[in-house]
């Protein structure tokens, strides 16, 4: 029956594969499999425990529940927000598309909260204007409490049980199926069972999240380890503007969970130790409300000026006890929560020790305003797709926010990307609507990934955990919110080596049965080269811009460096090239680069 | 500081064990505010590698890290080790068949949840705009909504372990009365004709381990009331 050359490996056929079961994939696999298609979700956990659960503060869209709002200006914000990095077309396409994609979700039965007129409630979040910047402070996200990635999740996932939608549940991908230059399937390897399957398919789309773990403090889940990003990496594929890693203001200090930028939009704001207001001095309009690498840089000047609280002086605090205990209940319930659990604060009565933590992933996969993957040859401006692969969400940069995103259209990308892949999928289904015959030694890749581990002896290697400390720790301490020169060579050349202690590494469990330390393992192998990525492409780019903030380059460089990096790994050392930013935008007039203030 | 706390957890590896055992494990107290999922990490990370369990947020939102402690069900990413009773007994979640230690064949208690259809059914065309939901409307949400899906409350239930075949448990009963209390949900009939069986809906005896276990404060127990309550409504 099966035409591999093994029969160790399942072999399945579907239309359409999808890695990672987030708001992102789950959203596609909802478009194709509401139109009929044989749709698979790869997940290496249960749907509902994938990150886009932990997304609390919401999702922007000019719907105008409150004050007059639209798209254009919302498109403007991300933008600016984006210092001019962002592809224009990608992101009016996102800001069009918003008012219906949060209705839809609505319609879906997502339980956002209410106004009084029982329209959709839409907070105040960072960078977020009206007018073009001149008309103040806009009210665009919309909420579902604090816990609106939660309600978008579980909500998807409900619409895709009731789709049909196959999910293999704990399924580890392995590696992508390339041949010809396309992409037709991946190897995984199904966690519970310790067995091998090929999936084979017409279309692949990567959903995998992203790569905060690369990290040693981080608001992220212990899964977000950027695994689409490194498939494409190990098979010879870019990625794109590593360098931009979004460092939320407002990590729980030492702990990492995140506290919703919807604390400082309800009216809460930061304190130093001198029990100042600092945010007026950096942003004297947007003040705690401008955008996120502006705010988690104040912090990190305050705490290098010894205005930091706390014994090491190394904390702001979040004020907001003068909301009233109302309010926060209400509106932020789970930040209360939240405080009280891991900070050991009553946020009714007082203010929460916060700092910059590592949050979110603005590169990745490079795609195109339709969610394909495409590469760039050197010297060329055109882009080339990769055929049948196609990225979505925290893993792909598409990219709608450039050097740093707004509060607020991470889940906006999820769902108008995930909608926007399944509809060029669909289209490109219908021109190829066979699967190829794929080499039957296919699989040998995938699976020598996994049994390289399990055979390798224990003697001498260091452990999965300690080279995982290792690399999280050269990442924190020289790819931090302030980078220099000398830091970051000291860090390239710190991971560089650290790399070989991969080879060397083993783990102690070898069996095959829901082998947990295996996929820690796996996941080293996938961080460590999206950390060796983000660490050449920040040491090479001579400018600040958004999240990328260095002391001895500090004005952005439009002339030089307007310009998307894009990493692959050569043989055995990390190669950056450049591509430039999509200025045009679809049918509107592209916003100039200007500065960039608050 | 060097305190060090003493746990004691389930082991079953079906590779190499006929039966299930307690191994011991000494862990430092490296922080205050210590949760047990970072002592389950230590001795993973350090201590033994082959040491399985569920995590992925950390925080208590994705509900992966559901396991039995000290006898009561919980999150081990928010269960702080201060005031655990030592040594701390940790073991898989009750009465579900046990793939590897502390990881637990969630299928059959993910089957209960889909078996009530959670998605809002309509009947009307979709509008053009949101629905409207009045803030009173959306606030019958509260306390249901967000569930994450752990299996604390099912698992605690001795009416589930006896009937969990037949009974659907606390977890799909707090969704499916979450979708009777929407406003925007037109299907609450077939939703109540579909509860309205002796096993499904009336196993529930007000036993309450539920909303003891619950991680996030929520009370199943109610829910099942309510959906009772409506059952006999319906029929005056």
């Amino acid at each position: 029956m099966a035409y591999l050359s093994t029969d160790k490996v399942e072999h399945h056929h579907h239309d359409v594969v999808i890695i990672g079961a987030g708001g992102a994939g789950m959203r596609c696999a909802l478009q194709l499999a509401e139109a009929g298609y044989r749709v698979a979700v790869v997940s290496k956990v249960l749907p509902t425990r994938s990150h886009t659960v932990a997304a609390q503060g919401g999702m922007n869209a000019a719907l105008g529940n409150l004050d007059s709002d639209h798209w254009h200006w919302h498109m403007y914000d991300t933008v600016k927000g984006s210092d001019y990095l962002g592809d224009q077309d990608a992101i009016e396409y996102m800001c069009r598309a918003a008012p219906q994609l949060v209705k839809e979700l609505e319609h879906q039965g997502v339980p956002f909260s209410r106004n009084d007129d029982g329209k959709i409630y839409q907070r105040a979040f960072g960078g977020q204007s009206r007018e073009f910047g001149e008309g103040g402070q806009a009210k665009r996200t919309c909420a579902a409490a604090d816990r609106t990635g939660h309600a978008i999740l579980h909500t998807m996932y409900q619409q895709n049980i009731k789709a049909g939608t196959h999910f293999y549940e704990e399924f580890f991908a392995l590696n992508l199926i390339m041949e010809d230059g396309g992409c037709h399937g991946v190897m995984a390897w199904d966690i519970g069972k310790g067995e091998y399957h090929l999936f084979q398919a017409k279309a692949v789309i990567l959903a995998t999240g992203g790569a905060g773990r690369i990290f040693k403090t981080t608001t992220n889940a212990h899964i977000c380890t950027g695994d689409g990003g490194a498939l494409c990496l190990d098979a010879g594929l870019p990625i794109e503007d590593m360098e931009f890693f979004q460092f939320h203001p407002t990590g729980i200090a030492h702990v990492g969970p995140l506290i919703s930028e919807a604390v400082r939009g309800e009216g809460g704001y930061l304190l130093n130790s001198e029990g100042e207001r600092f945010m007026e001095r950096y942003a004297p309009t947007a003040k705690d409300l401008a955008s996120r690498d502006v705010v988690s840089r104040a912090i990190a000047l305050e705490i290098r000026a010894g205005k930091g609280c706390g014994t090491n002086k190394d904390y702001a605090l979040l004020k907001l006890d003068h909301l009233g205990e109302e309010t926060i209940l209400k509106k932020l319930p789970n930040i209360h929560e939240l405080a009280l659990r891991f900070a050991g604060v009553d946020c009714t009565k007082e203010p929460i020790p916060v700092q910059p933590t590592a949050h979110y992933t603005m590169g990745g996969i490079p795609t195109n305003r339709h969610t394909e993957v495409v590469i760039n040859h050197e010297g060329s401006d055109g882009e080339e797709k990769v055929p049948g692969l196609f990225a979505i969400g925290e893993a792909a940069c598409t990219s709608v926010h450039g050097a740093n995103r707004l509060g607020g259209n991470s889940l906006l990308e999820i769902v108008v990307f995930g909608r926007a892949c399944g509809l060029k999928v669909m289209k490109w289904l219908s021109e190829h609507r066979y699967h190829k015959t794929i080499d039957p030694d296919a699989w040998h890749a995938g699976v020598n990934r996994v049994e390289r581990w399990l055979a390798k002896d224990n003697k001498g290697g260091e452990k999965v955990g300690d080279v995982r400390a290792n690399m999280q720790d050269i990442m924190q301490s020289h790819f931090s919110v302030y980078r220099t020169e000398d830091v970051m060579q000291e860090g390239v050349t710190a991971i560089e080596s650290l790399k070989e202690a991969i080879h060397q590494a083993s783990i102690d469990d070898k069996h095959r049965i829901f082998n947990t330390e295996l996929v820690e393992a796996l996941e080293l192998e996938n961080l460590m080269s999206l950390a060796r990525a983000t660490a050449a492409c920040a040491a090479n780019r001579k400018e600040s811009r958004g999240a990328h903030a260095r002391d001895d380059y500090p004005e952005r460089d439009d002339k030089q460096w307007m310009k998307h990096s894009l990493a692959t790994v050569q043989g055995d050392t990390v190669e950056v090239s450049y591509k430039p930013v999509r200025s045009t935008p679809m049918t509107v007039e592209s916003f100039p680069p200007k500065k960039r203030v608050y | 500081m060097n305190k060090t706390v003493k746990l004691e957890i389930y082991r079953f590896n079906p590779e190499t064990d006929e039966k299930p055992y307690m191994q011991s494990f000494e862990v430092p107290i490296e922080k205050p505010g210590m949760k047990l999922l970072d002592a389950l990490n230590y001795i993973k990370w350090n201590l033994d590698g082959s040491l399985t369990y569920r995590r992925s947020c950390g925080e208590g939102v994705c509900g992966s890290d559901g396991m039995n402690i000290n006898g009561v069900n919980g999150l081990g990413c928010i269960t702080p080790i201060e005031g655990l009773k030592q040594p701390i007994k940790v073991r898989p979640l009750p009465n579900m068949p046990v793939t590897r230690d502390l990881v637990v064949d969630m299928k059959h208690f993910f089957d209960q949840y889909k078996q009530i259809k959670p998605w809002l059914q309509s009947n009307t065309p979709r509008p053009e705009h949101e629905r409207l939901q009045s803030p009173a409307e959306r606030a019958e949400l509260d306390g249901s909504y967000e569930c994450v899906l752990c299996g604390c409350c099912t698992t605690s239930c001795p009416s589930w372990w006896w009937n969990g075949d037949r009974f659907l448990g606390p977890a799909a009963l707090l969704q499916a009365n979450r979708w009777l209390k929407d406003s925007r949900d037109d299907a609450a009939g077939e939703r109540l004709d579909m509860l309205e069986d002796s096993f499904k809906l009336y196993r529930c005896h007000q036993i309450m381990n539920c909303m003891e276990a619950c991680p996030k404060d929520l009370n199943p127990t109610k829910a099942i009331n309510d959906i009772k309550r409506a059952l006999v409504k319906r029929k005056v």
